[in-house]
């Protein structure tokens, strides 16, 4: 388990290094994107659009922050990972076609995000859910907001970031999912459950 | 008798919010730290702390701890007289959310546009009920999506017994895994109809950890699936670990003799609620938390 400072945007070369487990900080841009972003970004490749952001160029955050108007800027207020697993169905299209190279959210991605990490190279790295004051103040500058008409949490925020993290590299580019071997230990213990509660 | 003014529930209910959304009640705070201190192995131990620092920064800097600071579920007891309770809680929520502030998250379910003010039908959302108390009491929970998006609810038969609520708590938090933010409380609901069964599931968030029902049967029940489902290993954030649930409370009701609803709201570690009594005499008193300046 290694501690690693990674400087964005990151290489092919630099995710494939990373192993599940290992401890990651990031500089440099977090573009934010849920459910709504993915869902325009994809409509908006697909019709040959060029989106307002390079996604490849910093890190993609699965994060719908709070942030407060101040004179002509934004100022956050806090900023933690939301759930994942809803982008499941949209996240390896926009891997292969934004050509992200790390996602930050929490609890994890499907098997076939996963198995798209690995055929591209490309990383999940957790942060903890409901750290979004710690989250915050890893974030330097709010360099700016697009596509707002889709409310403030589903925006795509752009985020300069400083050491960001604790991250914890969840799925690597090799396909070893932390989730997944948490998962199968769970499924052993709920024998053991099943057991104790007479309904084996 | 002498009615409640209207500014007074308002300011009041603004503080409340703010109150909920950037301290944890104490004993929420405690059990956190009590599992921080359980975990050993590094991954568990690591989310544990950045969990207890985040609390620490939120309450110092007075910010929203979560981002996601939830839909607003409200309970009122009304007791003695006061204004339009409904348009009084509107207002305090469409200042809290400029004020303190709170991420607008309300949307229009199918054209999910955002208002921005955490305004709309239905939304927020509150549960009446009559009090015959000389005060009002308040009660706000902020619930995020991240847990309440694996809630389930079931409709068993009669002759599944407490086997099939067992099975239906067991295979709801297997299927939940990482995804609710772990520790989470569950808040389970036995009886009634589907609806009133969803409620007393929320419901059952509210009670303090380390409460239990007092049914007796419905309070064994309550420790046996504690019991076996907190060493299921999911652990802090899914990351695995020995503490999975922060509690398991069950409500129960009445039923038809024919039916056997059982329902799951999952609550994540941050588990904010925030209750406020309101006299007539204009004396403001919090049950949940220590009143600080803001």
């Amino acid at each position: 388990m290694a501690e690693k400072h990674l400087k964005l945007p990151v290489s092919e070369k630099d995710v494939r290094a990373l192993s599940a487990g290992d401890i990651v900080y990031v500089t440099g841009t977090l573009y934010t994107a849920r459910d709504e972003a993915h869902m325009r970004a994809l409509e908006w490749i697909r019709e040959g659009k060029e989106l307002p952001v390079r996604f490849d160029q910093g890190a993609l955050y699965h994060c719908g922050p709070i942030m407060k108007k101040e004179g002509d800027g934004w100022k956050i207020v806090a900023a933690g990972p939301t759930t994942s697993s809803r982008m499941n169905g949209l996240e390896a299209e926009f891997i292969e076609r934004t050509g992200a190279r790390l996602i930050i959210g929490k609890g994890g991605m499907s098997k076939t995000v996963g198995e798209t990490m690995k055929r591209f190279g490309a990383a999940y790295l957790a942060f903890t859910g409901g750290a979004a004051v710690l989250a915050a103040r890893r974030v330097r500058n709010v360099g700016g907001v697009h596509w707002l008409d889709l409310g403030m949490p589903e925006a795509v925020w752009v985020l300069d970031a400083d050491d960001f993290g604790p991250l914890t590299v969840g799925m690597d580019a090799g396909g070893k999912s932390l989730f997944e071997d948490v998962a199968r230990k769970m499924e052993k213990n709920a024998a053991e459950a099943r057991k104790l509660l007479g309904i084996g | 008798m002498k009615g409640i003014s209207d500014a007074l529930i308002e300011d009041t209910v603004v503080e409340l919010l703010a109150m909920a959304v950037t301290r944890l009640p104490a004993d929420v705070e405690g059990a956190l730290q009590r599992i921080f201190e359980e975990e050993t192995e590094p991954a568990s131990k690591m989310q544990m702390k950045a969990i207890l620092e985040n609390l620490e920064l939120a309450q110092k800097s007075q910010t929203p701890l979560c981002q996601d600071t939830g839909i607003h579920v409200f309970f009122v007891r009304l007791g003695p007289k006061c204004g339009d309770i409904e348009a009084i809680i509107r207002n305090a929520v469409e200042r809290g959310t400029k004020e303190i502030p709170l991420r607008p998250n309300a949307v229009h379910p199918l054209s999910r546009k955002n208002p921005g003010n955490n305004l709309g039908v239905h939304m927020p959302y509150i549960y009446y009920e009559p009090g015959t108390e000389e005060y009002l009491e308040i009660t706000v929970m902020p619930k995020g999506a991240g847990s309440e998006n694996m809630s389930q609810m079931a409709m068993l038969t009669p002759s599944s017994g407490e086997k099939g609520i067992k099975e239906f708590a067991l295979s709801t938090l297997l299927r939940a895994g990482s995804n609710p933010c772990p520790p989470v409380l569950i808040g389970m609901g036995i009886g009634g109809s589907a609806d009133i069964c969803m409620n007393l599931a929320k419901k059952a968030l509210l009670r303090p950890l380390g409460s239990h029902n007092p049914d007796p049967a419905v309070a064994s029940l309550e420790k046996e699936l504690f019991g076996a489902l907190n060493s299921i290993g999911i652990g802090p954030m899914g990351l695995g670990g020995k503490n999975t649930l922060l509690g398991f409370h069950i409500e129960h009701a009445f039923c038809h003799t024919a039916s056997h609803p059982v329902a799951i709201n999952i609550q994540c570690w941050a588990a904010r609620r925030a209750t406020v009594r309101i006299f007539p005499d204009g004396k403001v008193v919090y049950l949940t938390h220590q009143k600080e300046g803001r």
